[in-house]
């Protein structure tokens, strides 16, 4: 039986679940967006930014963006920082304090 | 072993939109390893703040196979289907992708509750990790105390008063424990260190058998901390002696990180946080005291057993 999480309002019948009380698709809670959760939000700087990417070892929501882009120096392709998804972001600020001192390229600002 | 670069460039497997606190420690665990693995994974969950967190009904942050059975048994379930796969494979009806089994479990679900199942686990020899991520109390179900809560430390069912100054008892050592099952592979790590993780859980994936690596991971809630100090407090720890970084393969301890000079005192890493507040008033220095040897006296025995094999290994 299909089952599409976007339709879930919460009240399902038993009849309507999936059996077993499967998950059917990976990943979903993608669709919860957490990113209203927050009080402070990061400011991320392009200019300053090394693409270390220590913030996207540390971010317990996954919310560093990750490109793909070809290294002009070198030839092979590089990944970079491509900024922060502030859908799912809950403002820990754990990618600020992470990011090292000399770069300082993301901040902490109020979010509303 | 594989740069931060390298980690990054694959398909996350451990997505965002779950449920845990801002600034929580454990969900990196999850996202490193998954990323540091080749093979495709299976996951099985104990009942804690990540499988709560993450599985929801209907969403799940997991694109692997994830299960959930009890509290207890996420080793036994594990091995089971770890069993049924290896089975299923040598019959023919399915084809052998090299798939890897690993179990996690909270504090809670390792240190106390699932420890008769993961020993059996352990000891039967199956080809699979174990993962404890410990943050030292059931911090799902409001704070209450375990076995991996360290001595003095304020929980809702270990209060702080006039008579108690928090848990009496002593940490308990799993790594130790698991030691004592003469398994090939067991490792102590921290959440903040991801170069330290990934390595052990890619050394881990090239042994076969079974594996164990416990792994410290911060909660905001319960260690009352800044959410931004998460990744520092961790590494702290490690500075301190507190939670020393090692591995020992096939009964050999081997120390991966020693602080030497920048050894901190231990006041420094509980002073950040919220549960030991009561040990830095006025009378309660002896406590602090009594911390800093017993955590002075584990680091010189753990230092010299890993000096013994190490000596032992050139000779």
């Amino acid at each position: 039986m299909s089952f599409d999480p976007q339709k879930y309002t919460g009240a399902l019948t038993v009849g309507e679940l999936p059996e077993g009380g499967i998950w059917t698709e990976p990943g979903s809670s993608l669709m919860r967006k957490t990113g209203d959760w927050k009080t402070l939000k990061p400011v991320w700087d392009k200019n300053k930014c090394i693409s270390c990417l220590t913030c996207w070892a540390y971010c317990p929501d996954s919310c560093i963006k990750i490109e793909k882009a070809l290294n002009e120096k070198t030839g092979k392709e590089d990944v970079k920082n491509a900024g922060i998804d502030l859908e799912h972001c809950k403002g820990c600020g754990i990618c600020a304090a992470v990011c090292p001192p000399k770069v300082a390229a993301i901040t902490m600002e109020k979010a509303r | 072993m594989a740069t931060l670069k390298e980690l990054a460039a694959k398909e996350e497997r451990f997505v965002g939109g779950h449920t845990s606190c801002a600034g929580c420690g454990y969900p990196n665990i999850f996202r490193l390893t998954l990323a540091a693995i080749k093979e495709p994974v299976a996951v099985v969950g104990a009942t804690g703040c990540c499988e709560v967190n993450t599985s929801i009904f209907p969403y799940t942050s997991w694109k692997v196979p994830f299960l959930h059975n009890a509290f207890e048994n996420s080793a036994a379930t594990c091995s089971g289907v770890e069993a049924a796969y290896q089975s299923l494979v040598k019959s023919g009806k399915i084809k052998d992708e090299s798939f890897r089994f690993i179990a996690f479990g909270g504090d809670g679900g390792t240190y106390d509750i699932g420890l008769q199942s993961l020993s059996g686990a352990m000891e039967r020899g199956h080809d699979m990790l174990y993962i404890c991520y410990d943050n030292g109390a059931y911090m799902n179900t409001g704070i209450q105390r375990s076995g991996a809560t360290p001595r003095y430390a304020n929980t809702t069912t270990a209060p702080v008063g006039k008579v108690n100054p928090g848990k009496r008892q002593k940490k308990k050592d799993l790594a130790k424990i698991m030691v004592g099952h003469n398994v090939p592979y067991v490792a102590q790590t921290i959440a903040g260190n991801w170069k330290d993780l990934t390595n052990k859980i890619e050394k881990a994936m090239s042994i076969r058998g079974p594996k164990f690596i416990v792994v410290l991971a911060t909660c905001p809630l319960g260690w009352v901390t800044k959410t931004q100090d998460t990744v520092k407090l961790t590494q702290m720890a490690v500075d301190s002696c507190f939670w020393p970084l090692y591995e020992v393969e096939n009964g050999k301890y081997k120390l991966n990180y020693d602080p030497k000079d920048k050894k901190i005192p231990v006041a420094d890493w509980l002073k950040l946080q919220g549960r030991f507040k009561h040990l830095f008033k006025t009378g309660n220095e002896t406590l602090l005291a009594e911390i800093q040897s017993e955590v002075d006296q584990d680091w010189e025995s753990l230092k010299a057993l890993c000096d013994f094999h190490s000596k032992q290994g050139v000779v």
